[in-house]
């Protein structure tokens, strides 16, 4: 197992808990560590209780992970409410002007501050988190520089006199722990890779950049609301229109729009607005007008737990709109992942002239990872499809002409003549219609045309199909139990296998990334071999596990389910794992044991 | 909508026809208002190639196919939120709104107040009939109060709306109303609105006389009154432009109500859009840029 560290920060909402996580990131990120960052909060924007947690390392970081290293409760509620997880090693920072610690388990370290005495807490408000931060560098090893140099980037802007403050306070934190806490056994590694850090949201967004996106539009919703946030604060740098729309209802019409002239197109949002959108994504495959809609999936029914991560929306996205439509649909694997599929499920989307959903989660959207900058590649492939521009030889006319806008084609793709160019004038409907887009519903409805338009738009599914790749199995072919997963549990599935096969028990991992089309026959292949099988999900129902029923007939021998708000940790997976393998169960719920 | 500055050659009405032919009720008012709207482009010599006719759904959103323009027959009361799209995507397009007022004003109602805010440079064309045609006669949002439908069988007890009202107080820069059986006057108020720069809202009285027997044209015809032939109306002034909009029964106003070109419309308000419409731009984010957007999480 790779050696990494946690660090958890608790507090409620108004009290500064971002900052101190920023700061640790940036300084973690500076030693050539990767990191991952998972903040549970709740919908509220002053009091309740957010829980921050850092956990970095030398290796891939890819989840939370299961403990806590290092403690910092801003307020009593947090340390009554993580001070019990704590096991050995661990040590918690907190003001014993105002927190009380309760007993702690043995060999977990107590680090009381005097904030009063070390710092002017009448000038400094957050004093007590600075005083923490440097205490918890002194512990994990780190020289005091790097938290002065990104103190002095961070105050900048306030004025010479407020950074000066601040580096004085932090020091004042690290030179108490120098000479009252005992520090981390081992100090934490320092590596010459430099890493970026970013959310998923982000990811999706810059993604979107890279893709050719000229278009974006969305109503604030969380957790989707960050990648409007990027594509707003960069839209003109980027050369994006970007606009915040009345509803949900509008963003996909006016993409939809956007995407009619000719332009790349996307909008995010979460459950509640995608179900304003569906009416939307059945146009975009009527009119065969490309749109990519990013569904940021948080914890439903209705309104929900806003602030919450679940992959409770599967179903709603593969029913979403009524008819029979060739549509796309992919979950990310993990943030970097959110950067890469944005491309090319546009590929997709665009040569197949059909609505691309991307099934995120907030897990990945507001969480956030050290990717390699190479990683974030703003030159990826593009293929617009049969796009037509420019009228080329057709002369310059503004009569109807031969161009049916939906000819009948083997591969059931008709090339696109976008509004402006001449000699291809034509209109699309929603009504179904016939090649030169002349309305079948109304006047005279027409069994045959009505077939072979339909046969024609489904026949893309095929062609969909082959442009996507089969998933393939990650660990030893022949293992005690397969772990089955969609999208943004790859990371702690991933590590719930390396600790049952440090455990003695082999177990091999089929993640999938594309929803829709499925590949349910190379799914059968790999599943073929499986001693024991279990899907492990983010929702209450099994979704995932239905779904692949459906498709394939294939039934797992057991499922891990959670549906409390919370994402798994990797201990959750491997105790719910050998209680299956033990027989005890075939459905297994872990609780989580954090109250955030 | 300001005029595309490229000119056709030469366009007659036989430029203008659509694939098929209407499907409208004979006498349908919807006639006369795609008369007057290809009698309008025509006038402006505006390639049509470079025209885009958006609807919703209703009887009055089949009216893209029946022109010879690009066409987009679009989800019922979307046609507003599709346009702006368009508009931003390529604004070098000249972009027309059809529909009715189930479509504009009931399913579609928040769309219309937006788009009006926003300024979209595009001109909307209601053909407004008080009644839900296609779907065989039901009360829309104009039906009048005790007006009789399938759905309100005893008579209509809600208020309508006041479409002209509403696009004065939603900040419409063009408000007009026309009539489809006033040809002349209803094709200079499409033309004025297509050239506004900025949102042209035009709502046209156009009987339904399958479904509407209380506002026909018999009825409309006495009423109706021009706003250009009252020297003492000044479309500049919103204020008498609202107590204008308010007047119903005996005389009803047509014409426009008002008009100013102050405001920037939505394209022109957008420095993204300096550099020429979107549709014309390269793919790639430029170098420089995509490096700082990398270095930002450095």
């Amino acid at each position: 197992m790779q050696q990494t560290f946690a660090v958890g920060i608790g507090g409620a909402a108004g009290q500064g808990v971002a900052t101190p996580g920023d700061i640790f990131a940036k300084i973690f990120s500076r030693r050539g560590l990767h990191l991952n960052a998972y903040n549970a909060y709740q919908s509220i924007i002053r009091g309740g209780h957010t829980f921050l947690t850092i956990r970095t390392g030398p290796g891939k970081v890819t989840n939370m992970g299961d403990g806590t290293d290092l403690l910092i409760p801003l307020n009593q509620d947090s340390m009554d409410r993580h001070l019990k997880l704590l096991t050995a090693g661990a040590a918690c920072i907190y003001n014993a002007d105002t927190v009380k610690p309760g007993s702690p388990a043995d060999g977990v370290q107590l680090c009381p501050l005097p904030v009063s005495v070390l710092a002017d807490i009448t000038r400094n408000k957050v004093a007590q988190n600075t005083l923490a931060i440097g205490a918890g560098l002194h512990m994990m090893g780190i020289g005091f520089s790097a938290l002065e140099e990104v103190l002095r980037e961070q105050f900048k802007k306030k004025g010479d006199a407020v950074v000066a403050e601040n580096i004085g306070v932090a020091r004042a934190g690290y030179d108490y722990a120098a000479a009252h806490f005992t520090a981390f056994p081992n100090a934490l590694p320092k590596t010459e890779h430099r890493y970026a850090i970013l959310s998923g949201n982000v990811a999706m967004a810059m993604g979107g950049a890279a893709a050719g996106v000229k278009f974006y539009c969305a109503y604030p919703m969380s957790p989707s609301t960050g990648v409007l946030h990027w594509m707003a604060a960069h839209a003109r740098k980027a050369g994006i229109m970007v606009r915040q729309v009345e509803d949900e209802i509008g963003v996909i019409n006016m993409a939809i729009g956007a995407a009619h002239a000719g332009v790349r197109a996307m909008c995010a949002t979460s459950g509640g607005g995608f179900a304003l959108m569906s009416e939307g994504l059945g146009m975009s495959a009527m009119i065969e007008t490309p749109v990519v809609v990013i569904n940021c999936q948080r914890a439903g029914p209705s309104t929900g737990v806003p602030t919450k991560t679940e992959q409770g929306d599967l179903w709603q996205m593969l029913g979403a709109a009524f008819g029979d439509y060739p549509r796309v649909i992919a979950a990310p694997l993990d943030i970097g992942d959110c950067f890469k599929l944005i491309p090319e499920i546009f590929n997709i989307a665009d040569r197949f002239q059909c609505p691309g959903l991307v099934l995120c989660d907030l897990l990945l959207s507001e969480g956030r990872l050290s990717v390699e900058p190479k990683e974030l590649d703003f030159s990826p492939p593009i293929d617009r499809g049969e796009l037509i521009t420019t009228n080329g030889a057709t002369p310059d006319v503004g009569t109807n002409g031969d161009y049916k806008r939906y000819k009948i084609t083997a591969s059931g793709i008709s090339p696109r003549a976008i509004p402006g160019v001449a000699g291809h004038i034509h209109t699309v409907a929603t009504d179904e219609h016939m090649e030169d887009g002349v309305l079948i519903s109304d006047e005279f409805t027409n069994p045959v045309q009505r077939r072979a338009m339909m046969e024609k738009r489904m026949r893309k599914v095929t062609g969909i199909e082959a442009a996507v790749p089969a998933p393939a199995l990650m660990g030893p072919r022949n293992a005690d139990v397969t772990l089955i997963g969609w999208g943004s549990t790859k990371g702690v599935i991933e590590e719930a296998c390396e600790i049952l096969n440090n455990q003695g028990i082999s177990a091999n991992q089929l993640q999938i990334r594309w929803l829709v089309p499925l590949h349910g026959e190379a799914i059968l292949e790999i599943l073929r071999d499986s001693r024991h099988s279990i899907v492990v999900e983010n929702n209450y129902s099994g979704q995932f596990a239905r779904y692949l029923r459906s498709e394939t007939s294939f039934v797992p021998d057991g499922h891990i389910r959670k549906y409390d708000g919370e994402p798994f940790m990797p201990h959750h997976i491997v105790e719910a794992v050998k209680e299956q393998l033990a027989g005890k169960t075939h459905l297994s719920v872990p609780m989580h044991e954090i109250m955030v | 909508m300001a005029t595309s500055t490229q000119r056709a050659n030469q366009l007659t009405m036989a430029d203008m026809k659509g694939r098929v032919d209407p499907d409208w009720c004979p006498g349908c008012g919807d006639f006369g208002v795609l008369a007057a709207v290809q009698k309008a482009l025509i006038e402006l010599q505006i390639p049509n190639h470079n025209v885009v006719t958006i609807s919703g759904i209703g009887c009055s959103s089949n009216f893209p196919g029946y022109m010879n323009t690009y066409g987009m027959h679009t989800l019922h009361g979307r046609a507003l939120a599709v346009a702006t799209g368009l508009k931003l995507a390529n604004h070098g397009l000249t972009v027309l709104v059809t529909g009715g007022d189930g479509d504009g004003f009931g399913i579609g109602g928040n769309h219309f107040v937006h788009s009006m805010r926003r300024n979209v440079d595009l001109l909307y064309v209601v053909m407004d009939n008080q009644i839900y045609g296609l779907t065989t006669g039901q009360t829309s949002p104009t039906s009048r109060v005790g007006m009789k439908t399938k759905s309100m069988p005893f008579g209509n007890i809600e208020a309508p709306i006041n479409p002209i009202s509403l696009a004065l107080a939603a900040g419409a820069t063009f408000v007009a109303r026309g009539y489809s059986g006033e040809q002349k006057h209803l094709t200079e108020l499409i033309k004025q609105g297509i050239e506004h720069p900025g949102f042209s809202f035009l709502d046209v009285f156009s009987p339904c006389v399958t479904y509407n027997h209380d506002n026909t044209y018999q009825w409309f015809r006495p009423r109706v009154k021009k706003l250009e032939d009252d020297s003492a109306h000044d479309p500049t002034n919103w204020l008498t432009a609202m107590e204008k909009s308010l007047l119903w029964g005996d005389e009803i106003p047509i014409g426009k109500f008002f008009e100013r070109t102050d405001v920037p419309t939505l394209h022109g308000a957008e420095p993204v859009l300096d550099d020429g419409p979107l549709i014309h731009r390269g793919l790639r984010v430029p170098t420089d840029a995509a490096r700082s957007f990398v270095e930002e999480l450095m």
